[in-house]
């Protein structure tokens, strides 16, 4: 019966569930992604690590404590790693590498991917290297070729292709050279003030036995301020790093089926009142009510289920293409199978969507009286106090919010979420019942009467007018404020490429050689825009309380369970990592001071020493003016007490520092120099640069113009994900303006004949219909760019810190192309309504 | 006096796959101006067909039409349009008001299109005559079945047509209600002299017009005038 009932509207029913098949290939896509990422870093978890257990150090470790890692697991190999510059000596090409000096048999699972395979090993035998092949590709270098690192050469072994753990997007920012670690003290870049990354790996051949191992150890590490790493925590912390994408992927995929699921229940509205003649004449025959009911709820099962099964489908060959886009971010080698986990997730939520969603209006249904048939009446709506619907109501927020748990794994979050989205729709609700009202009232009478009628014509019963303004204003609102977010992201970027700012930095330089580097910068023609010392030390004390102490007082806070723990986790943090300091006597014009005074000099050895700290950086190591830190600068303690805290804008491209100390305190600790300038073009560049790696091996150049190519490159692949998964909510909320085009159709056609009859030309009847739905587009749009423009104005102040210009070329293109797009869509689909002959009125009764 | 509509030899048929169903078959007669005229018959005996052939609503498939003196078969749709607006009101057994519109704009829309201008007195004052002031600016669905038939008289009324069609007009009201609209419709038709033509079951609504064409599959099988005493 339910089957036979839908035969006359199963194409119509299906573009209704087009928005559940897209809502839920968007779903099933995002889900298979996630799913088949999981399964990849736990099969190759190992592989990330190569090691079961890694030990890193920020500084050379103290002889007994390495005395005591020396004993631990049954293999044991070792690693620095710091930046420098590759020097090419045949054709004096120079660039900035990640140097891993490399002893032992490292990694002892997975393997360090060259060509020819067999370089691998030959870094054990003699000096020689392996470099990343991008690098090799870019200056033309062929194995075999001669390289220098600091002093020495080394010759190429053969291309690295693929570096534990490393992403093709961390290989393009920071390339990997391989050198065996036993000539880096030849090289003569361990110098003091050298940022050296130390990693030691260790294999087990019980694994089990590492977990009670580093419960024995974890006091001496954390003594000695060493992380460790286990092929258990790389599981977890890789997963963690990207949950955050694939829960936004999630969010966005929900999003697009939310505006599906308000088609659908639109769409079932009009159904259902289109259908009460034929429904009441079955109660006629003696269908009872909720048989009648039941009868509608079987089609719509079954219609979800096909829309489910559908987009499940697409949603399966839509996942591999995340991948094509996303692979430079993934650490592991991504394998893409079809999930069927993610598969009947998607096809559940289909049928629970559809249903749900549809079930307000098919409760209607059972009101139908028979006594309808006999007499088609304009009887207003049933009153709708009707409990039953207010259940429904509940239910289906209870399954956003339940959806959304699912997602986020925290119900404050969830329940926020799912708010967030109710009172969204309740905002444009809002604001297009304001929009209509305020045009209602405005509109002249002196308009001529095809704008008036088209404008009324929004209004006529049963209409879906505001339903579609939030649909569409909806996805209009979504992709407008990601373009402008994108828009805030890359004017920051951009702000670099102005002929103001340095685009090249030299680094590491030491004091020796300070007015050395800075004649051959003068020599080539280059300005020196900044030139400042750089000196490295570590949080011993705040307020006289250390690392440990700090962390107890804090636990004993009663505070909520999370927070505590990311506090926590946090002043550690703070204690463990090098902080790069410097001293100046004069702000400069990216700083300004918010509270308490800036110091420039001490006047004599015994003042008290008053530095500034960088604004977030008090915040976030909760500390104020006043307060009393002591820094351990490489062994010797420096007590002062934070005098003033800067704001920095960190737009411009320039060396900013967390914290500055007046002149006339470091000026003998071990330090190096930072050089920033400007460099007209990449032959200038080049020449310079390998000037520079030939005179001052140690000193390493950043050509920021490279850095920033490649972050533009990144901005533009999220930006492209974001754009794909904010394209499914256009399409859904297109979707939806065809069907309620297409279920208004019987209306439309009765004003259209009618007008037709007394008298109205063809051209009137389609500027009456095109001004219909310019109103409509209008609205959406208005309303979508007032929600982006609002959205993006408050990321734009209180996320990135920036201003916000509104971009009005776009927003006048955007606001027009919605609006055609509306128009096109409903005179599309209205194009056999007009063709109409107005014999019609006579004939349709009723 | 002279004539408003002739009706020459005017057939309909419609083609179906491999059968020729012949609705009207080559029908005549004329009807003077400021007349009033009741086709009736039995269902489906042609009677609505024939009223969309006479108002320009649809091509005859022989025969002509010729309506205050223009030839409609030869006219495109839009010029038939511009007839209808000019000289033609219509009623309708389902009154057929724009549901977006308040009842005093539903009875402006035929001026509106002519482009008329200050037409609201004259919408007012046509409200008043049916005797719906008060419901000015209500919607259709706020209106009772003889309410909105009211409406559309007066719109039917409001471009002052020469000629006026109405097909059962009374088909969906009950008695009483009938009786009222039927007064009204004829009393605004003295007021403004306009030739009407009425379709309708209803022997009693019948009796009052001048003339009772009765139609029977297709061909006229009675034509009676009535005679003024
Ligand atoms: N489009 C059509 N195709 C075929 N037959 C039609 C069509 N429209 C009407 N008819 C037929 O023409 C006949 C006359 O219809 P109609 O003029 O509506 O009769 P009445 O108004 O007298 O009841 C009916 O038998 C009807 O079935
Ligand atoms: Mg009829």
């Amino acid at each position: 019966m339910a089957w036979r009932d839908s035969r006359k509207n199963r194409s119509r029913l299906f573009l209704f569930t087009s928005s559940i098949i897209l809502g839920i290939a968007a779903l099933v896509a995002v889900y298979s992604f996630r799913d088949n990422l999981q399964r990849d870093i736990n099969n190759q978890a190992k592989s990330l690590t190569g090691a079961d257990l890694t030990i890193d150090s920020r500084k050379a470790i103290s002889k007994p404590v390495m005395a005591m890692l020396d004993t631990l697991g049954d293999q044991r190999a070792r690693q620095l790693d710091f930046a420098s510059m590759l020097y090419f000596v045949k054709n004096e090409g120079s660039r900035l590498v990640q140097i891993k000096a490399l002893e032992g048999n490292y990694p002892f699972y997975g393997e360090i991917e060259t060509t020819p395979v067999s370089a691998s090993k030959a870094i054990k035998n003699g000096r020689n290297a392996l470099v990343d092949r991008t690098v090799m590709l870019q200056f033309k270098a062929k194995p075999g070729d001669s390289i220098r690192v600091g002093k020495i050469s080394f010759a190429i072994a053969g291309y690295l292709d693929n570096a534990p753990g490393q992403t093709g997007f961390s290989a393009t920012i920071s390339p990997i050279v391989y050198i065996p670690l036993r000539y880096l003290s030849e090289t003569g870049l361990v110098a003091f003030g050298s940022r050296i990354h130390y990693s030691y790996f260790y294999q087990f051949n019980q694994p089990e036995k590492i977990a009670p191992l580093l419960k024995k150890l974890r006091p001496t590490l954390d003594r000695e301020g060493l992380d460790q790493e286990t092929v258990e925590s790389k599981k977890r912390d890789t997963g963690r790093s990207f949950q955050d994408l694939s829960r936004f992927l999630a969010l966005a995929g929900f999003v697009a089926l939310l505006l599906g699921c308000i088609g659908v229940g639109s769409a079932i509205h009009v159904y259902v009142n289109e259908k009460i003649a034929a429904i009441s004449t079955l109660r006629c025959l003696g269908v009872k009510a909720w048989e009648a009911f039941f009868i509608f709820l079987i089609q719509i099962s079954f219609i979800g289920l096909a829309g489910a099964v559908a987009g499940a489908a697409l949603g399966t060959g839509i996942q591999f293409l995340l991948p094509l886009v996303l692979k430079d971010f993934l650490p592991v080698e991504f394998n893409m199978q079809v999930s069927w986990l993610a598969i009947f997730q998607g096809i559940l939520t289909g049928v629970i969507i559809s249903v749900l969603f549809a079930l307000p209006s098919l409760l209607s249904v059972r009101k139908v009286s028979p006594l309808n048939a006999i007499r088609l009446s304009f009887e207003p709506e049933q009153a709708k106090k009707e409990p039953l619907k207010w259940l429904v109501y509940l239910l289906i927020l209870l399954f956003v919010t339940g959806f959304s748990y699912l997602q986020m794994n925290s119900w404050t979050q969830a329940l926020i979420f799912s708010l967030s989205i109710v009172a969204a729709i309740a905002i444009f609700y809002g604001l297009s019942l304001l929009l209509l009202g305020l045009v209602r009232k405005t509109l002249p009478a002196g308009l001529s009467y095809a704008w008036r009628q088209g404008f009324s014509n929004l209004y006529r019963p049963n209409n879906q007018t505001l339903m579609l303004i939030v649909s569409i204003g909806l996805s209009t609102a979504l992709i407008a404020t990601l373009y402008f977010v994108q828009g805030i992201l890359i004017s920051k970027v951009t702000l670099s490429t102005e002929k103001t700012q340095p685009n090249m930095a030299l680094f590491d330089i030491q004091s020796s050689q300070n007015e050395a580097v800075a004649a051959l910068t003068r020599q080539y023609h280059l300005p020196l825009m900044t030139q400042v010392p750089v000196i490295t030390m570590r949080l011993e004390e705040i307020n006289g309380k250390n690392a440990a102490e700090l962390a107890k007082t804090d636990s004993l806070k009663a505070k909520p369970k999370g927070e505590e723990n990311e506090r926590r986790e946090s002043s550690s943090r703070a204690f463990k990592s090098e902080l790069r300091a410097t001293y100046q006597d004069k702000l400069t014009s990216a700083e300004t001071i918010t509270s308490g005074k800036w110091t420039g000099r001490l006047r004599s050895p015994s003042d008290i020493i008053y530095v500034s700290l960088d604004e977030r950086y008090a915040d976030r190591i909760n500390v104020k003016v006043g307060d009393k830190i002591q820094f351990n600068v490489q062994g010797m303690m420096i007590p002062t007490v934070v005098g003033s805290l800067r704001k920095i804008d960190w737009v411009k491209m320039q060396t900013n520092f967390r914290i500055v100390f007046p002149r006339g305190v470091l000026e003998e600790a071990p330090q190096f120099h930072v050089i920033m300038t400007r460099v007209p073009d990449n032959k200038v560049s080049a020449d310079f640069q390998s000037q520079v790696v030939r005179n001052f091996p140690n000193v390493s150049v950043i050509d920021l113009g490279l850095i920033m190519q490649v972050l533009d490159e990144l901005l533009g692949k999220i930006s492209f994900v974001i754009r794909f998964m904010a394209s499914f909510s256009m399409i859904t909320g297109w979707i939806v303006l065809i069907s309620a085009v297409r279920s208004s159709k019987n209306q439309r056609l009765r004003e259209i004949v009618l007008l037709r009859t007394i008298g109205a030309k063809g051209r009137q009847i389609l500027s009456i219909t095109a001004i219909e739905y310019f109103f409509l587009g209008l609205f959406s749009a208005a309303a979508g760019m007032i929600i982006a423009i609002a959205g993006s104005w408050a990321l734009a102040v209180y996320s990135f810190g920036s201003d916000f210009q509104l971009p009005v070329v776009p927003v006048l293109i955007l606001f027009c192309s919605v609006t055609l797009i509306v128009v096109f869509t409903g005179m599309l689909s209205s194009i056999n309504v007009l063709r109409r002959s107005p014999l019609e009125v006579l004939r349709k009764d009723s | 006096m002279e004539n408003i509509l002739n009706i020459k030899e005017v057939s309909k048929y419609y083609q179906s796959a491999d059968t020729s169903l012949t609705i009207l078959d080559k029908i005549s007669f004329s009807i003077r101006k400021g007349s009033t005229v009741a086709i009736t018959g039995p269902s489906g005996s042609g009677k609505t067909t024939l009223l969309g052939l006479c108002a320009g609503l649809d091509h005859a498939s022989a025969g002509s039409v010729e309506l205050n003196n223009v030839l409609l078969d030869q006219l495109t749709e839009d010029q038939r349009a511009e007839v209808r607006n000019r000289y033609v009101g219509f009623i309708f057994q389902n009154f057929q008001l724009l549901p977006t519109l308040t009842a005093l704009e539903n009875i402006m829309v035929p001026l509106e299109l002519r482009g008329e201008k200050n037409i609201r007195p004259r919408a007012l004052e046509l409200l008043d005559k049916v005797g719906l002031s008060a419901r000015a600016d209500h919607y259709p669905v706020q209106l009772s079945g003889g309410e909105q038939q009211r409406i559309s008289l007066a719109r039917a009324f409001s471009n002052t047509p020469a000629i006026l069609f109405a097909d059962e007009p009374t088909g969906n009201l009950d008695g009483e209600t009938s009786e009222k609209v039927i007064k009204l419709l004829f009393d605004l038709n003295k007021e403004a002299g306009t030739t009407l033509i009425i379709v309708t079951h209803d022997m009693d609504l019948a009796s009052r017009a001048d003339r009772i064409i009765r139609l029977k599959s297709g061909l006229i099988v009675g034509d009676e005038q009535k005679m003024y005493v």
